[in-house]
C-alpha cells in the first residue's frame, strides 16, 4: 500500500469517519498539567503545540514553537486503562430461597474504541497484553471483546523523550505492525513568527484502515516526502533518552537473584506501585468479592494490583515477598527476564514511563545494567579462578566451590 | 472499496463480552457432606448442580472454592479420583474464607471453579517405587495419589508414606492412617513434632524418616507436600540418598486469584503455579526455593 500525504485538516476527517462507524474516540489531551488519554470529541482537543520534558522522576509539559498535534511521547496513562480497565465487575450473583445462589446473566456490551495517537512502544505493549490475556489456554473474555472492537491509529515518534528507550527494546520509533492506520507527523520550525502546520504521512495496516482512506483526502506521497519521514525516524532512533543493552540480559537476571546490588534500588523504592500502574504491559490484578447490606446479592470485581504490595504474594502466615528488595527484584526480573518464560516475549517495550513516574527517580535501565555488569564481572572472576594460573599451572578453585 | 454514505452512519454491532465459558465464573455446588477432621481442619463433600457434569480430576489438582460474598481460595482436591459424582476438599481454617467455609452446613451452596493445574506423576511412576512425603495439612493433596496407586497396586514397586504432624491430635485422617498402616503392601511411617498423651511413636520432623526409610534411589519417584521449609529439607535428604531432583516432585502453594494464568499472583520465577504447577519436579524450582522470597 502506497504511503499517502495528508494535511492537518485530515485529522478532523479521521475523527469524523471513525465516529460515523460507531467508535468512541480516545486520544491524548492536556489535563491537569499532563498529557493523558481521554475520550475526545474532535481533533482540536489534541495537545496542539505542546510537548513534555521527561527525566527520572520528572515530567513537565512545555509549549512548542509549532502546532504539532503529536509533538510529545507518552504520559502517565497507558491504553490498558481501556482494554483492561482498572476496575471491572466480573459477575453478580443472587441468593435463592433454598440457601443456594445463582450467577446472573451478565453479558455486557463493551465499548468499541478508536485509539488515536498510539505510539509504537504502546502498539507493542498491546501485542504483549494480547499474549497475556488471549495467548494461553484460558482467555480473558472482556479483554478479548474490547480488543476485537478496537481501532488503532498509531503515530510514529520523530522526537523521542528523555526516558525513552524503544530503540533498545526494538519496538520503535517506527511501528511495524499491530495498527489499522499509521501516521508520521512532519512539522517544520515556525518562520517569521508563523507557527507551522504539520503534514502527515499515512500508512495502512488493515482492511478496516483501508476502508477509511477515501474519506481522509490527501494524495499519494512523493518519494522525497517518504524519504524525509524515514530520515526523521532513523534520526529519532539515535536520539533516545535512555538505552538498555538487552543482550544476555534475561540470563544475567536469572543468575543474579542473590546479587547485593538489588539493595540499592530497594533502599530508595517507596513501594508505591507507580511503575506498575504506569507500565503499559503490567497486568497483575486481584479480585474482590463483596455483598450488599442485605447479603442477598454478591459481586466480584477485578482490580489492578501491583507486585509492590504485600498482599500480592500473601498466603496464610504472611507474604512470600516480605522485603522491598524481593519485590523490586520480582518486578524487574519479571519484566525483563521471566516474562519471556511465561509468555514468550519480553515484558518491557522501552516506553520509559516507570522511570519518569517513579517518585524516587529509580531508573530501570540503570539498575538492570548495573546488575548485568555485576553478573558479568562475577562470571569473569569465576572463569579467572577456574583457569589454570600461568605460574603454577593450578587453578585456585573449581567451579563447584567458587561462588 | 466499501464506502458508507456519509449521511447514513455505518455502525457494526457492538462487541459483547459473553459470560459463556468465562473461566472466572463460578458454579454453585452444594455441600453434601461435612466432616471435622481435627481442631482446625475439616473436609467438605460437594455435589454439582443438576445438569452440570463434574469434570474428572487428576491427583494433585485443585479447585477455586468460593463462599458467597466472602471470597475465593485455591484448595487441593483430597478425594478419590476414581469416585465419580462428588468432590472432596480438606482444608485448614486459616483466614476469612476458610473460616466461612467451616461455617457451611449440609445443603449450603459453595462456588467451584476447576479443576486446575498439574498433577502428581502417578502414571509415569508405574513400575517404580513410590515414596509419598507429607507434612501436616500436606497429606490431603497427596491422598488422591495414594488412592490412585492403591487401586492399581500391582503396577507399582514399594509404596511408602512418610508423614509428620505437629502433635498426634493434629494428624490428618487418623482412621485411614490406621487402615493404611495395617496394609502389608504399604509402608507407613509417622512422626510428630511434639508427643502428647500416650504417643509412643517417632518424635521429630519428617527429615529423619526420609534418612531412615528403605529407599532405592534408582527406583524411587518421590512426591512431597507440606510447608515449604519441610519440602526443602526433605528434598535435600532425598538428594543425599541419591534420588534425582527429576524424580522428586513437590506441590507449591502461592496466592492465587484467577487460577488460569491471568492475574500474576502465583509467580515463582518463570513459573505460574496455577498454570505450570502446583506440582513441579524439584529440578524446576530448586534454585528458586533455595533463594527465598521469589
Amino acid at each position: 500500500m502506497a504511503v499517502r500525504r495528508l494535511e492537518a485538516a485530515a485529522l478532523d476527517a479521521l475523527f469524523g469517519a471513525l465516529r460515523r462507524r460507531g467508535y468512541t474516540l480516545v486520544g491524548p489531551t492536556l489535563h491537569d498539567g499532563a498529557i493523558v488519554y481521554d475520550e475526545l470529541d474532535g481533533a482540536d482537543q489534541l495537545p496542539i503545540g505542546w510537548t513534555e520534558v521527561q527525566d527520572a522522576g520528572h515530567y513537565r509539559v512545555v509549549r512548542r514553537d509549532d502546532d504539532a498535534r503529536f509533538g510529545y511521547t507518552v504520559g502517565p496513562y497507558a491504553w490498558k486503562r481501556y482494554l483492561h480497565p482498572p476496575a471491572l465487575r466480573l459477575w453478580r450473583a443472587e441468593r435463592d430461597a433454598e440457601g443456594g445462589f445463582e450467577l446472573l446473566d451478565d453479558a455486557h456490551e463493551v465499548p468499541r474504541y478508536a485509539f488515536v495517537g498510539v505510539r509504537p512502544c504502546d502498539v507493542a505493549a498491546i501485542a504483549i497484553q494480547d499474549r497475556v490475556f488471549m495467548g494461553g489456554a484460558h482467555v480473558d473474555h472482556d479483554y478479548q471483546a474490547r480488543r476485537a472492537g478496537a481501532f488503532i491509529v498509531a503515530v510514529n515518534c520523530t522526537e523521542p523523550g528523555g526516558t525513552c528507550f524503544c530503540a533498545s527494546m526494538d519496538t520503535g520509533p517506527k511501528a511495524r505492525a499491530g495498527y489499522d492506520l499509521l501516521l508520521t507527523e512532519i512539522v517544520e520550525p515556525g518562520r517569521n513568527g508563523q507557527r507551522a502546520e504539520p503534514v502527515y504521512l499515512l500508512e495502512v495496516g488493515s482492511e478496516r484502515g483501508e476502508e477509511l482512506l477515501s474519506e481522509l483526502g490527501g494524495r499519494p506521497a512523493r518519494d522525497d516526502e517518504v524519504a524525509e519521514g524515514e530520515r526523521r525516524l532513523a534520526e529519532a532512533a539515535d536520539k533516545m533518552g535512555r538505552t538498555l543493552d538487552t543482550h544476555g540480559l534475561a540470563d544475567a537476571l536469572r543468575r543474579s537473584l542473590d546479587n547485593s546490588r538489588w539493595d540499592e534500588p530497594a533502599a530508595r523504592c517507596l513501594a508505591c506501585g507507580n511503575c506498575t500502574l504506569a507500565c503499559p504491559t503490567c497486568f497483575c490484578n486481584t479480585v474482590e468479592d463483596t455483598t450488599d447490606l442485605t447479603g442477598a446479592f454478591a459481586e466480584r470485581t477485578r482490580r489492578w494490583d501491583s507486585c509492590f504490595t504485600h498482599d500480592l504474594s500473601y498466603i496464610h502466615g504472611g507474604p512470600v515477598r516480605v522485603s522491598l528488595k524481593s519485590r523490586y527484584r520480582q518486578w524487574a526480573t519479571h519484566k525483563l527476564g521471566t516474562w519471556m518464560e511465561q509468555f514468550g516475549t519480553s515484558g518491557c517495550v522501552g516506553c520509559g514511563r516507570c522511570i519518569t513516574w517513579c517518585p524516587a527517580a529509580i531508573d530501570l535501565t540503570e539498575e538492570v545494567a548495573a546488575i548485568a555488569a555485576s553478573a558479568q564481572a562475577r562470571a569473569t572472576r569465576r572463569q579467572a579462578r577456574v583457569a589454570p594460573s600461568p605460574e603454577t599451572g593450578k587453578g585456585v578453585g573449581d567451579a563447584a566451590t567458587t561462588r | 472499496m466499501l464506502q458508507p454514505p456519509a449521511d447514513r452512519p455505518f455502525a457494526p454491532p457492538p462487541a459483547v463480552a459473553a459470560p459463556d465459558l468465562d473461566p472466572m465464573r463460578t458454579v454453585p455446588f452444594r455441600v453434601a457432606g461435612l466432616h471435622v477432621d481435627n481442631e482446625d481442619t475439616f473436609t467438605l463433600e460437594l455435589t454439582p448442580p443438576a445438569g452440570h457434569e463434574l469434570a474428572p480430576f487428576k491427583p494433585g489438582q485443585f479447585n477455586m472454592l468460593y463462599v458467597f460474598g466472602v471470597g475465593e481460595v485455591p484448595i487441593s482436591i483430597s478425594g478419590d479420583p476414581d469416585r465419580p459424582g462428588v468432590l472432596v476438599h480438606t482444608t485448614r481454617e486459616v483466614g476469612a474464607v476458610t473460616q466461612a467455609m467451616r461455617g457451611l452446613r449440609i445443603g449450603d451452596a459453595i462456588g467451584v471453579r476447576g479443576p486446575f493445574g498439574s498433577s502428581w506423576p502417578v502414571e509415569a511412576a508405574e513400575g517404580r517405587d513410590v515414596v509419598l512425603i507429607a507434612g501436616g495439612i500436606g497429606l490431603p493433596p497427596l491422598r488422591p495419589a495414594l488412592y490412585h496407586v492403591l487401586a492399581r497396586r500391582e503396577r507399582y514397586g514399594r509404596v511408602m508414606l512418610l508423614y509428620g504432624a505437629r502433635t498426634p491430635e493434629d494428624m490428618m485422617f487418623p482412621d485411614e492412617l490406621a487402615k493404611w498402616r495395617a496394609m502389608f503392601d504399604l509402608e507407613v511411617h509417622v512422626t510428630v513434632d511434639r508427643a502428647t498423651g500416650n504417643w509412643r511413636g517417632n518424635v521429630g520432623v519428617v527429615t529423619p524418616l526420609v534418612k531412615r526409610a528403605p529407599i532405592d534411589p534408582r527406583r524411587t519417584v518421590a512426591m512431597i507436600c507440606g510447608p515449604e521449609i519441610m519440602i526443602r529439607f526433605a528434598c535435600q535428604e532425598l538428594a543425599r540418598r541419591g534420588v534425582s531432583p527429576q524424580d522428586t516432585y513437590v506441590s507449591l502453594e502461592r496466592n492465587m486469584k484467577c487460577a488460569v494464568g491471568l492475574c500474576g499472583h502465583c509467580q515463582v520465577g518463570g513459573h505460574l503455579v496455577c498454570r505450570d504447577g502446583p506440582v513441579f519436579s524439584y529440578d524446576q524450582v530448586e534454585r528458586l526455593l533455595d533463594q527465598g522470597e521469589v
